[in-house]
């Protein structure tokens, strides 16, 4: 055993065994939360203190204080910093002006990303809403209908990587002749079809079997929203229809989709958030190859395969401004749907 | 024994609290020890810890250590160090992440780099050199590099400067075959690449059911290296090392005529539809099978050989025999061109340091030292050092020992995979992408080529 002289000054973090290791690790944490708990009761007490004309600044400076610091920390510092890094060369050390933006808007594989992005964009959420509320309309008239909600649910419960590992597994190809492994070819041989494609190898085909996996996990969440808006709409106003003589797809167009209009909108835009910022599905089944790129799998493949900080930047403020309307509108939106009610 | 402890540990949780409470979060974890010799502690080491008397004297501190190693390979890996810890008194903190590649440039950003780092690329220690961060190597470290061959210490150097000591070596330039079948079938070894095609074409003509060779370049977000090693192979075995090492300054492009004729050579071996790819279909399958299942229909009987480095061997079902008369084993890729000697492409691991501190040199020290490297080849198979002061007899595993052999002749011609050599915007970018989209969607050479070259920085 080493003698105790070590433990004097910064070496109190050198513990010879794990569970030296583990107690100064728990003290840490311990230390940690309860020094949090004092600050606040601290700042609490000093705030139930105060009267007069502080008391009201003071309390808004408390309430959204720690917010502010969060999201001027996590948020706006690590934003401006990259609109900065954007215009740096690789390795951030020499101004390079607007050339990054200029690689992205001239390279040839960028614009390859962005059309690939694009077709995300539009067709995964439009596929999961619009089968989301298929499936909403469905469900709500069977017997049992928490069961089939949370089946369709359950795939919400996956993570992307997951979904991906699943459906690369289901598009696995073997050559002509060969015992099939994945579940679509196996199915595509027993229709008939002697020798299937390599599922996915064949562009743009394999673009659209990777946003599969992104409806898939997709869907339930539509639905379950789509559901409880159209549950929302009053029984009045369908009977009303129904007298007038409003019957299956009318009544649907006419009365169910205008009524869960702002529903559904927040439900695309929601799912064309999370679509934008599709990454894992891509990671996992193509690594990008293929032609199947999209936007923020390049932005981390050029910042943290290729080192190269300064194009890695310019793609994350290009992405940011895709996805940044889409959340002004989307939560425009929601204040509108919230004041409604 | 219980009292000092829970009073040390009492202690350790008033400091941090009082830390916490005047909210300095982040200086707490300052790791400068400023010991300058760790108190001149250094009693004199006695019986089997005598050999560690070089490095004593810092008893009770400890060394972070990063890589990309991970369980069980690492398991062995601080079995190697273990006696030196417990003798010495340093304890080495080994992390080994999936990411290391992409988490060592963001942990050396954010403060937080590690005190010793395990970097597999010569490419990524020039871009940590180049952060500023990374320390030289003591001169003890140095002096133990007089054991490797020359070429070793350039791929540890940045700019001509020393920085990071190889610390283990692996072999590239190897073919898997079955012996059991080659035998049954009357097949031999090629000994040249004329061989080569030779036996290639008699097992597409003759061989049944099997193919002469399989393939995979599938390998996630690293899908296509296996692609750029048949490629390596092929232009160090044509042109020799002067050529191969103006290829990896750029000095010759991709689209150079030597290169692309290399591309040919590679597409008429494994982009050969009556050649390829047993048990997975057509030449384009190549894309998409990854690189650990790529050998298996060996063991079936599907194909004859598989291109792959001498850690394949790990990928091998467990119960299969590995050697010269057993289910699968190795030979020497030859050379496309006979004129070229003994071509060796391989890889390695450098240990890079961030911390100065007594003790982290001390351990690089150690891990430069044959006898380290003697007590890691004792722990596992599967493990090759190219430093010349290991005793081959040490290697238990064949395949270890081809690759000995071959890594520590000096008469061979050694390169380092090249596009672990190559700016990351090519070697793990953009080569890997146009390869594979040659292998994949058959694009032209001429395309391929003109592709990487215009992602040069």
């Amino acid at each position: 055993m080493p003698t105790d002289t070590r433990l004097a000054g910064p070496a109190l973090h050198l513990a010879d065994s794990l569970w030296q290791d583990a107690a100064i690790k728990f003290g840490n944490t311990a230390g940690a939360v309860l020094g949090f708990l004092g600050v606040l009761l601290v700042v609490f007490f000093a705030a139930g203190r105060a009267t007069g004309r502080f008391s009201r600044p003071l309390a808004i400076a408390l309430m959204l204080g720690p917010a502010a610091v969060l999201l001027l920390t996590g948020l706006v510092v690590p934003l401006l910093r990259t609109v900065y890094l954007s215009f740096y060369d690789a390795d951030s050390a020499k101004f390079v002006g607007g050339k990054n933006y200029g690689w992205a808007a001239t390279s040839s594989t960028i614009h390859e990303v962005l059309l690939n992005t694009l077709l995300w964009l539009v067709v995964a959420p439009v596929a999961a809403t619009g089968l989301g509320l298929l499936l909403a309309m469905l469900v709500d008239r069977m017997r049992g209908q928490a069961v089939y909600k949370s089946l369709i649910f359950m795939p919400m419960a996956v993570s992307l990587v997951a979904a991906s590992l699943i459906f690369k597994l289901l598009y696995e190809s073997r050559g002509n002749g060969q015992n099939q492994v994945g579940l679509l070819s196996q199915l595509a041989v027993v229709l008939g079809w002697d020798d299937p494609p390599n599922w996915i190898l064949s562009q743009p085909l394999n673009n659209f079997l990777l946003m599969s996996a992104m409806v898939w996990v997709q869907t339930g969440f539509a639905m379950v929203v789509l559901s409880a808006a159209i549950k929302a709409i009053p029984d009045e106003i369908t009977e009303a229809a129904r007298l007038d003589g409003a019957t299956g797809l009318r009544l649907f167009l006419h009365v169910t989709v205008p009524m869960i209009r702002t529903t559904l909108v927040v439900v695309l835009a929601t799912v064309m958030i999370i679509t934008l910022k599709a990454f894992d599905i891509v990671r996992t089944m193509t690594g990008g190859n293929f032609g199947t790129q999209v936007l923020a799998n390049e932005m981390y493949s050029q910042s943290f395969d290729q080192y190269n900080t300064g194009r890695g930047s310019a793609l994350a403020v290009i992405l940011f401004l895709a996805v940044a309307p889409l959340v002004v509108y989307n939560i425009a939106l929601l204040r509108k749907e919230r004041a409604t009610r | 024994m219980t009292t000092p402890v829970t009073t040390r540990s009492r202690r350790l949780l008033a400091v941090p609290a009082v830390l916490a409470l005047a909210l300095t979060a982040a200086c707490s974890n300052s790791s400068s020890d400023g010991g300058g010799g760790g108190g001149g502690s250094s009693a004199a080491l006695t019986g089997d810890c005598a050999k560690y008397q070089a490095y004593a004297g810092h008893s009770g501190t400890k060394v972070t250590m990063y890589a990309s190693i991970l369980s069980p390979e690492s398991d062995s890996l601080e079995k190697s160090w273990a006696e030196f810890t417990t003798c010495t008194g340093i304890k080495i903190s080994y992390e080994g992440s999936n990411d290391f590649e992409s988490q060592l440039p963001v942990r050396v950003a954010g403060g937080n780099a590690p005190d010793l780092a395990i970097v597999p690329q010569p490419g990524l220690l020039a871009q940590m050199v180049k952060s500023g961060k990374v320390v030289k190597p003591p001169r003890q470290t140095v002096e133990n590099e007089n054991k490797w061959s020359p070429v070793w210490k350039e791929y540890g150097s940045v700019n001509g400067t020393f920085y990071a000591a190889p610390m283990s070596a692996n072999m590239k330039s190897l073919v898997w075959y079955s012996p059991k079948a080659f035998k049954a079938a009357g097949y031999e070894v090629p000994k040249t690449w004329a061989d080569l095609v030779a036996l290639s074409d008699r097992i597409a003509r003759t061989g049944g059911g099997t193919k002469p060779w399989c393939g995979g370049i599938g390998s996630g977000t690293a899908t296509g290296w296996p692609a750029t090693d048949w490629l390596e192979e092929v232009v160090l075995g044509s042109y020799g090392g002067d050529v191969y090492d103006q290829w990896v300054s750029h000095q010759v492009k991709f689209s150079d005529e030597k290169i692309t004729t290399a591309m040919k050579t590679v597409a008429d071996w494994m982009q050969n539809p009556a050649w390829v790819n047993a048990g997975f279909g057509d030449v384009k399958t190549i894309a998409t099978t990854t690189f650990q299942d790529a050998g298996s229909p060996i063991l079936s009987g599907k194909c004859g050989m598989l291109q792959q480095a001498s850690f394949y061997r790990a990928q091998w079902p467990k119960g299969t025999a590995i050697g010269p008369d057993g289910d699968v084993f190795a030979f020497h890729l030859p050379a496309v061109n006979p004129q070229v000697n003994n071509p060796v492409e391989g890889g390695g691991e450098f240990l890079a340091a961030f911390s100065d501190r007594p003790e982290v040199q001390a351990v690089q020290n150690y891990l430069s030292s044959s006898e380290w490297a003697s007590s890691r080849v004792k722990v596992s198979p599967g493990w090759v050092s190219a430093n010349q002061g290991v005793d081959k007899s040490l290697y238990t595993d064949p395949i270890d020992r081809l690759s000995a052999d071959s890594l520590t002749d000096p008469a061979a011609t050694f390169r380092f995979d090249a596009s672990d050599l190559m700016p990351a915007a090519v070697g793990s970018g953009a080569e890997w992408k146009a390869l594979t989209a040659w292998f994949a969607e058959g694009q032209s050479i001429q395309k391929t080529a003109a592709d990487i070259d215009a992602a040069w920085p």
